[in-house]
This record gives structure tokens, C-alpha cells and sequence, in this order.
């Protein structure tokens, strides 16, 4: 008997499966005059008869035992999962025969907090981990997550279970939680996705949709995986082959336009490096610095990436550098209209240029080789002088050669004049941001610049890594030196992201022992705190330390200047976005979810001493929470 | 979906607007006279707290404001017509004596100790 056949007879399991020979044909066509069965379903003749013929009610592999064989090959070594009906096949496959190992499943209590714990491990481990969800209900909580990794451009796998043939569905939730093209409502911003219709079809898709995501510009991708498929059984004599995996080599900028860009930089006299999404392995933070030492030109890392060390000398992040620049290099800039405008959100929206006119603007970007048109993501049109389609960390190489080519004696000796002035501004603008930090010291509530002065004092002796959160200050006042010590944020600013994220940079942390540092938003831990008992049960270690603005802060700051602007309730700014009356007591959470907690605290005395409690539970190998009552920014 | 985080932008266009003075500058001219406990009242009631901080020392949302803001009459000027990305208090919001009173409260705020004698910033 086919697996259709099997399931058909099954659907009539609590009327027919026991009945004598006709009784199942008849409850197939039921007749508005037949008689009601009259043998009782349990009855002794039932179970003493002969059936009318041998049923096959189990089987010993199945096509998605295959599919986690796949899995295995591609190297998942983890599947973040809310648990769903439409995946149980896999997730039975998984668990029983995957032996739960490479991957291991993991349990999350919200297919959004699945999805960004793949978004922060990626970024960590450099390679995506899986999530299984639903392809309707289950995907419609992961979309957000979903963007904000597409936005980042970072590979999450997402599989996606759903029945596709109508006439095998069980009556009710099944018929809900089907859907004709599952992943159209994610396809705006996926890389590439499948709904396989036979298990070679799924092990080529699965092989393929992995290359795509690991290829720049990375983002996630989704393989919808069709219950009958899963659940199919697969003879013990079946072959399928999987395809071999190769992750292609990124693109190289054009040699000629990099030998361009290099003789500009080597004769620009104020030549500005500006990196956002740029190192995407540890070698991209070693090769930026490079450059930049080869130049001894100012580097301006946004936030995107751990793209150079915070006290390098040649770290300009936090002066005005971009003014005086003749020459511009944009690595990975996602907003490069950004850097060189400002924009004034006043009753009448205006823009004014920040770079000098003639400065030379030049990007590398792999945003250039790929884009969709429905989400806008890509911010506004930037005029550049030499645009190079590439990845930027993979042209950094090539570059620094051509640099070095091109450059003379008499210009090494500018170079050298010019990193000395550079340093002076580094220097000064950390002595600039320390004197900041001093004020409203005391204060309570904390301030955030004293939340991350005593964060820093308790960690700077640990192999620490920054997941989530900044603090305003950690970049300003910490010394980021490591390639691992920070992953960037969200993306697409989807609140939510933060815990989830940190769980999932934690997790990829943990095999290193690292100590995986969270300055966790209030607002963005309400979204779906339960992750927190996701680390829990993992024994994920994190040390999480909220800055507790009570207040969905950045969005009050939005209606406080609609306020202003009309002239009237400015005193009620905060109705709508403050997270008051009552207060939520987040240690409280915290401990009902399994973690070690404290606070709220509001003596800034009190931050420190919490923090190094909460660190030992850490070093433990557990997560933990220090709630801490802050000022706004 | 929520916004996207306009902080570091606002920080950027108000740095240099209303920016506190070096604690070496003198006292400003022509500051009316006011009462720094309402000044703490309205401060907050009034959400300049959200981007300078409650005791006006600013963050990654705005620039610090005191203890020793601009002079009163540019701070004024700024406050009713920002040139940045502030948004406008005018007088129907908030009279010349709630100014007055902010900028007392502003001028009272506590002054740091010595940066070299607090170990979690010190080099």
C-alpha cells in the first residue's frame, strides 16, 4: 500500500479501521439510508477477525530521514524550531535518527526568536544555522526576523513544512496551516527559495539554496518541505544522491578598477575609509586595518560590522571626518547618501551635502551585483565617481597590493604626516568621550555612559564579545580589538531582534568560551522574552544587562516632535510609548524563565557588584540578567 | 515594523546647536532669573529629558546642556527655532518663564570630578 492509500484508510482509523469487510467501504460513500454500523468499534469480533488485509502502520526510514542526512552534509549544525505538525516528520528525523547532533534541535517559543538566534549566530560562527516553521502561522511570526536578516545580509535556512495535497490533509488546523506557495510571503526579501517535489529534487534545492545564502550579497533562503515528502517512507534499498556542496569564492572587484581606486587613494591628501557591512570573517578586520596603515587614512567604522579596532589611531568613528575628505572609499556602505548628506526631519524636510564639492567618492559593494525593488532597504541613490560590484572584504587584498604599488617614497613620507595628525584626533576624541561619560555620574537613574563604564570594568579582563546593544557609549569608551567582538544590529531596525539575536551569538560563542555580553532593551525584550528560557534550557551562557529606558524610547522621541511641531500636548509625548505603570520588574521575568536575575537597580553603585554576581552564573555556563534602571540615551 | 533608529542622525545634526560650553567658560549674560525646581519639573514634562538626559548631559540623542549651557539668549533662540533636527518649543508651549526656569535647572546640575580620578575611566 502507497503511503496515499495508508493515509486514506487512516482518516477513517475511528469509524472503519476495525470493522468487518464493507464496513470501511461503506463509511467511504455513505448513503443517507444505510444503516449505522452496528458493531462497536472495540468489540471483541473486531479485534479477533481477520482484517481485511495486512495494513503497513510503520516503517523504518523515511524521506525525511534523507533529508536530515542532507543537513548533515551542508553542515547545519543547529535548527532553531517552535514545534509544528507540518514539520513533525523532519523533526522526529532530527531527534531520533540524527541522533539530535549536527544538528541539534533547539527549542524556541517563537518562530521570530528561531529566526533571529540564526541571524546572530551567522554572524558569529560565519555560517547559517536552520529553523523549521510552519509555512503559514509559523512564517508569519518569523517574517519580521526574516527581513531584518535580508536587510543585514546574513544567511538564515529556513524549511518550511506544509501540506500541499489538498485531499491528504486532516480536516481542521491542517487546512489552516496549508498554503498553495508558502514562501511568496517572504520572497520580497529571500535570496532564492523551493517547494521540492521528490527527495532528489529537495537534496539538489538543498545543496543549491545553501550556496545561495553563503554567496554575497548573503541573505536568507527557504525550502518549503511538503509533508507527504517528509513522511513518505523510503524503501531500506533506496539511493538518492546528495549533491557536493561548494561554496563559491566571492567576487573580486575588477583589477583595472581597483588599480584606479588605488592610484586616487594614493594621491588624495585626505582620503576617508568608510566601512559598514564590510568584514564578514575575521580576515576583513586584518585587511581593513592594513589599508588603512598603508595609507594612514582615516578610518570611519559604522556600525555593521567589527570592521577596526575602536583605538586604532587611524579610527576616526567618532570625529567629522567626512567634511574635509577629498577622496571617499565606502566598504559595504548600506546608506552612503547618508554619510554624505545630513537630513533635517523638520516640518519641511531638507538635505545639505557634508563632503566638500570635487571629493572623489568611490564604493565597493556587492549591493551593487544584487537588489530587489519592493522593500527599500537600499536607501537613497548615492552618486559615486568609480562604483566597484564586488564584495568588498574579498577586494581588500588586492587593493592593499595595488596600494603598496602605487606608492612613492615622497608620498609614504605624507602619509606618515598625515597618520600622526590622525592619531592626535583619535586620541583626543577618546579623552573627548571619557570627559562625556562623566557627567550626571551619580545620577539616577543610571546613565547610560555609567552603565557602560561599569559593564566595561567587569568584562575588560575576559575574552568578551558585544552581541546586542550599545549602550550609546560601549563604542565610544570600550576597546574593541577583536574581530568577533561585535556583529552589528538588526538591520531593518525590527524591534525584537536584540534578545533573540544575542541568544544566538552566544550560542556561537559558547564552543570558544567566550563571554557573550547583551545591552538589552526593555522594549525589544517584551517582543518574545521566552527566548530567554530558550538559553536557559541550552545552558546557552549570556550576560545580559538591560538598559531600562521604560520606554519604547525611540518612537517617543517620534511623537514628542509631532507634539512640538503642532503645538499642543507636549506634555503628553510619552502616552503610547512609555513602558510604566506598572513597571515591568524584568529580574522577575527573568527568574520565572530560568535565569539568574537582579534588579531594577537605580543606585549607579549597585550596577557593578550586580553585574560581577551575574557574571559568575555565566562563567557557570548559564545565562543571566541584571536589570537596570537608565536614563533615555 | 518599526522605524529605524534616527539617533545617531539627530546627535549629529544638534551636536554644536545647543552645545554646553567648556567648564571654563563664564557665566552667561542676561539670564533671567529662575526656579530651578520647576526648571527640573518642566524638563522632564516636557520631554527634554528624552534626547540631553535628565540632568541635561546629553547622549547619543542630543548634545550635552549643561551645567553651563550656552548663554540665555542664544539658548532661547535655539530652543524656539532649532537649526537642527530639535523640535520647536514655541512660546505657546512654553512661556519665556519655563525657559527661564530650565536654564536655571540646567545651571545647577552637578559638575563631574576629575576624569583621572575615576578608575572605570581613567586610561
Amino acid at each position: 500500500m502507497n503511503r496515499r492509500g495508508f493515509l486514506k484508510r487512516a482518516s477513517l482509523a475511528g469509524a472503519a479501521a476495525l470493522a468487518p469487510p464493507g464496513a470501511a467501504a461503506e463509511a467511504q460513500s455513505p448513503s443517507p439510508r444505510a444503516p449505522a454500523p452496528t458493531t462497536p468499534i472495540m468489540s471483541p469480533a473486531a479485534e479477533t477477525s481477520t482484517p481485511p488485509e495486512v495494513e503497513i502502520l510503520t516503517t523504518d526510514r523515511t524521506g525525511s530521514d534523507f533529508m536530515v542526512d542532507v543537513l548533515k552534509s551542508i553542515g547545519l549544525d543547529y535548527i532553531c524550531a517552535n514545534p509544528g505538525s507540518s514539520f513533525r516528520g523532519i523533526h522526529e528525523s532530527v531527534i531520533n535518527y540524527g541522533g539530535n547532533q549536527q544538528p541539534e534541535l533547539l527549542t524556541c517559543c517563537h518562530e521570530e526568536s528561531s529566526v533571529a538566534m540564526g541571524h546572530g549566530y551567522a554572524k558569529v560562527a560565519g555560517k547559517p544555522i536552520g529553523v523549521f516553521a510552519h509555512g503559514t502561522v509559523g512564517l508569519q511570526h518569523a517574517a519580521m526576523a526574516i527581513y531584518n536578516a535580508w536587510c543585514d545580509r546574513v544567511p538564515v535556512y529556513i524549511m518550511l513544512g506544509n501540506q500541499l495535497d489538498a485531499t491528504l490533509r486532516r480536516p481542521g488546523a491542517e487546512w489552516a496551516h496549508s498554503v498553495q506557495d508558502a514562501a511568496a510571503m517572504v520572497r520580497d526579501f529571500t535570496k532564492w527559495d523551493d517547494a521540492p517535489m521528490s527527495l532528489p529534487h529537495f537534496a539538489e534545492s538543498a545543496v543549491r539554496a545553501y550556496k545561495i545564502a553563503m554567496t554575497p550579497p548573503m541573505a536568507p533562503v527557504v525550502l518549503v518541505l511538503n509533508a507527504e515528502l517528509q513522511e513518505q517512507p523510503l524503501g531500506a534499498d533506496a539511493r538518492v544522491a546528495i549533491p557536493k556542496l561548494a561554496i563559491p569564492a566571492p567576487p573580486e572587484g575588477d583589477s583595472r578598477a581597483v588599480a584606479e581606486l588605488a592610484r586616487m587613494l594614493v594621491a588624495a591628501e585626505h582620503p576617508v575609509i568608510v566601512a559598514d557591512r564590510l568584514a564578514r570573517t575575521p580576515a576583513g578586520m586584518a585587511h581593513l586595518v592594513e589599508l588603512a596603515e598603508a595609507l594612514q587614512a582615516g578610518v570611519v567604522s559604522q556600525s555593521g560590522r567589527m570592521n577596526f579596532p575602536t583605538r586604532h589611531p587611524l579610527n576616526l568613528s567618532q570625529a567629522r571626518a567626512i567634511a574635509d575628505a577629498d577622496v571617499i572609499l565606502a566598504l559595504e556602505v548600506n546608506d552612503l547618501w547618508g554619510v554624505l548628506n545630513t537630513f533635517r526631519d523638520q516640518l519641511h524636510r531638507s538635505s545639505r551635502p557634508i563632503a566638500k564639492a570635487g571629493t572623489k567618492v568611490v564604493s565597493i559593494t556587492s549591493g551593487d551585483l544584487y537588489m530587489k525593488a519592493n522593500y527599500q532597504d537600499f536607501q537613497r541613490f548615492a552618486e559615486v565617481d568609480l562604483a566597484i560590484a564586488a564584495d568588498g572584504e574579498a577586494t581588500l587584498p588586492s587593493l592593499i597590493d595595488a596600494v603598496r604599488r602605487a606608492t612613492t617614497g615622497d608620498r609614504k613620507r605624507v602619509f606618515e604626516s598625515r597618520g600622526a595628525k590622525l592619531a592626535e584626533a583619535s586620541r583626543a576624541a577618546l579623552d573627548r568621550a571619557r570627559l562625556e561619560a562623566s557627567y550626571a555620574w551619580d545620577a539616577s537613574p543610571v546613565s547610560t555612559a555609567r552603565l557602560c563604564a561599569e559593564l566595561w570594568g567587569q568584562i575588560r579582563n575576559e575574552d568578551w564579545a558585544l552581541v546586542n546593544g550599545t549602550g550609546g557609549w560601549a563604542p565610544r569608551l570600550w576597546n574593541f580589538d577583536k574581530p568577533y567582538q561585535w556583529i552589528g544590529a538588526s538591520g531593518g531596525a525590527g524591534v525584537g531582534y536584540g534578545a533573540p539575536a544575542a541568544v544566538g551569538a552566544a550560542l556561537a560563542h559558547k564552543p570558544h568560551g567566550r563571554l557573550a555580553v547583551n545591552i538589552q532593551a526593555d522594549g525589544d525584550l517584551m517582543y518574545a522574552p521566552g527566548v530567554l528560557w530558550t538559553a536557559a534550557h541550552h545552558r546557552i551562557p549570556l550576560l545580559s544587562v538591560m538598559h531600562n529606558n521604560r520606554a519604547y524610547h525611540q518612537e517617543l522621541m517620534h511623537v514628542q516632535k509631532m507634539c512640538n511641531r503642532h503645538s499642543r500636548g507636549i506634555e503628553r509625548g510619552r502616552i503610547g510609548s512609555e513602558l510604566v505603570d506598572p513597571p515591568i520588574d524584568y529580574a522577575k521575568v527573568a527568574q520565572g524563565l530560568g535565569l539568574h536575575a537582579e534588579g531594577p537597580i537605580t543606585d549607579p553603585n549597585e550596577v557593578g557588584p550586580a553585574i560581577a554576581r551575574a557574571m559568575a552564573s555565566v562563567k557557570r555556563g548559564e545565562p543571566a540578567l541584571v536589570d537596570v534602571v537608565c536614563q533615555p540615551r | 515594523m518599526r522605524r529605524a533608529i534616527f539617533a545617531a542622525a539627530i546627535a549629529v545634526v544638534a551636536a554644536g546647536a545647543v552645545q554646553a560650553q567648556p567648564p571654563s567658560s563664564g557665566q552667561p549674560a542676561a539670564a533671567p532669573a529662575g526656579d530651578a525646581d520647576r526648571g527640573k519639573t518642566l524638563f522632564t514634562r516636557n520631554g527634554c529629558y528624552q534626547c540631553h538626559n535628565y540632568e541635561g548631559q546629553g547622549g547619543a540623542a542630543g548634545p550635552r546642556i549643561a551645567p553651563n549651557p550656552l548663554p540665555f539668549r542664544g539658548f532661547a533662540a535655539y530652543v524656539r527655532a532649532p537649526r537642527g533636527d530639535m523640535p520647536p518649543y514655541t512660546v505657546k508651549v512654553m512661556a519665556e518663564q519655563d525657559l527661564a526656569d530650565v536654564y536655571a535647572y540646567l545651571r545647577t546640575r552637578a559638575r563631574p570630578r576629575d576624569v583621572s580620578t575615576n578608575p572605570l575611566l581613567s586610561r
